[in-house]
């Protein structure tokens, strides 16, 4: 048991040592949250009856776009999965005897941590702008939860995405083509009530608007969740959990 | 140096024997009922043209790839129902770059050490004596990025022996490198089988590589093994000066070349990554 986890840290801890050599990519992530609170966000607040009568919009966004932000970067993850296959990084990790799961879970992981920067970012920005937050410890620790699993929830979705498709180019597409459906059939910018039935339903099924709703409950003073935290939690923790399983039967046949 | 022990149960010092082992890739047999055992503390030798046979081979015997038939032990387990003990007696340098290039050398070894659960304490003694053994300590913090195609090589080979492994599997270990750096990974081969007890299973298109540092050799030829056997009584085979390359030309009917794009995209690409 010990050994499984140092295994798995083993792998985070490669990964996030990458993102320590090449920070860069950290910075070039939390431009694309800050033009949407900025851009987006603005526009929108003044339109009327978008938001519940209780907060204004820019409050509702601000959840939303954090989750946003943090499944765009996870949705891509897969790339990496299939360069690392192209290079040979990947035999590294497949010929040791770490358990698969514990390879997949330590991406995963490492997948979570790194969508806290985009959080740090999302919260300065929106305290900024005047977004009435909660900075109450065991919210902050909430939505970093939230973050983290709703990352590895979806950048394990990518890398099961990765090993269908097999090679970056179709991976491409793929990707383009996932983000929008997750991102549009959700709560993040705009209220599930608002909705056609059929979107509602699809939303429904959404492990995003579960991350988004919780955030919303967790980030914001005077937020609230549609579902309940406990529901919330359930789903992205089965969720990925689910995606964790399958990930792990498919990851080991990238080599072949 | 102390010799580090390994656990591998008796298998009549057999490092690895294969039953019949063959791989399909759809209509294509890559891989066609090979039949060989490895001694332990053996250096045998794989040559063949491209596209033999001889990477699939190795990526089966490493549990990277099912075989479509045959069965095989490797260090005393069976290759389909004991994969994970196969894994954790092996070490595997693939043809393909493996080094992390966005890692430095510590950073890559500490990986490694970690992947095979090297015990807590003795981690950084031994990443500090692989490092040392292969002339790496000077460059232990810089990105791998930077290393030349030797460097690279040699950590690959650190890698993949910190657990002190009992078979190591290296493809084709000198491709790319100059004749300084292809003899560091002779010696370091020699080095590795002296100090580990360890059998070592190496690919290579360099006949005089292969005649100077394997004990014995598999010629394979389009998934078939032709012929095994010492170098010296290979070279008797084929006449009285002969030399490796006239074993290879006689035996596989051509001067070395063939191959399809595919193998060439490959070998070109890993080679230029290595540079
Ligand atoms: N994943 C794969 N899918 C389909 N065909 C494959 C696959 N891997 C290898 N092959 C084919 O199997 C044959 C054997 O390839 P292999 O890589 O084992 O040759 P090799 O002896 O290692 O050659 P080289 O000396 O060029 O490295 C080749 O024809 C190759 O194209
Ligand atoms: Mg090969």
């Amino acid at each position: 048991m010990g050994g499984y986890l140092t295994q798995l840290l083993a792998v985070a801890d490669a990964e996030l040592r990458k993102l320590r050599h090449d920070p860069w990519e950290l910075a070039s992530r939390a431009i694309q949250p800050v033009l949407w609170l900025l851009l987006f966000g603005n526009v929108m607040a003044r339109v009327r009856g978008l938001a519940p009568q209780s907060i204004p919009y820019l409050d509702f966004l601000a959840p939303g776009i954090l989750a946003q932000s943090a499944l765009f970067v996870a949705i891509f993850y897969g790339i990496s999965a299939i360069w690392e296959r192209d290079l040979g990084v990947l035999h590294r990790y497949l010929v040791s005897p770490a358990p698969r799961s514990a390879l997949v879970s330590g991406k995963a992981l490492s997948s979570g941590a790194r969508a806290l920067s985009q959080a740090v970012v999302v919260y300065f920005c929106a305290a900024a702008m005047g977004v009435h937050l909660s900075l109450r410890p065991t919210n902050v620790a909430a939505a970093i939860l939230l973050i983290a699993l709703g990352s590895a929830l979806f950048s394990t979705f990518s890398l099961i995405m990765a090993c269908i498709v097999r090679t970056r180019e179709r991976f491409m597409g793929i990707g383009q083509v996932l983000t929008m459906p997750i991102f549009f059939a959700s709560n993040a910018i705009y209220p599930v009530a608002l909705m056609p039935t059929w979107l509602q339903i699809l939303a429904r099924l959404n492990p995003l608007t579960y991350e988004v709703d919780g955030l919303r409950a967790v980030m914001l003073a005077r937020g609230s969740s549609v579902f309940g935290l406990t529901r919330d939690f359930t789903v992205l923790a089965v969720a990925g959990i689910a995606m964790i399983a399958v990930a792990t039967r498919m990851y080991p046949r990238m080599t072949e | 140096m102390t010799v580090i022990g390994t656990d591998s149960p008796a298998s009549g010092g057999l490092a690895i024997e294969t039953f019949a082992l063959s791989r399909r890739f759809g209509a294509l047999t890559a891989v066609d009922g090979a039949s060989l055992s490895v001694r332990s503390a053996e250096i045998f030798g794989l040559i063949g043209p491209n596209g033999a046979g001889k990477s699939t081979l190795i990526k089966m015997l490493t549990t990277m790839l099912p075989p479509s038939g045959g069965h095989a032990t490797v260090a005393g387990f069976d290759l389909r129902t004991q994969a994970g003990q196969v894994r954790r007696h092996i070490g595997y340098v693939p043809q393909l770059l493996s080094a992390d290039g966005e890692l430095t050398g510590y950073e890559n070894l500490l990986l490694s050490a970690r992947l095979y659960l090297v015990p807590r304490g003795e981690r950084e003694g031994r990443i500090r004596q692989a490092l040392e053994l292969m002339g790496l300590t000077e460059v232990r913090d810089r990105l791998v990025r930077q290393y030349s195609g030797g460097m690279i090589r040699r950590l690959e080979i650190a890698q993949s022996t910190l657990h002190a492994p009992s078979v190591i599997f290296l493809d084709e270990p000198t491709e790319g490198l100059d004749p300084v750096g292809r003899h560091a990974v002779w010696l370091h081969i020699r080095d590795l089988r002296a100090r580990l007890g360890a059998a070592v299973i190496v690919t290579t298109h360099y006949m005089d590589e292969a005649d100077a540092l394997c004990d014995r050799i598999a010629l394979i030829d389009r998934g078939r093994i032709l012929v095994t056997d010492t170098p010296t009584a290979l070279k008797r085979q084929i006449g009285e000066r002969a030399t490796l390359d006239d074993v290879f030309a006689q035996m596989t009917g051509q001067a070395q070349e063939g191959g399809n794009y595919r193998d060439v995209r490959r070998t070109r690409r890993a080679a230029r990554e290595h540079a």
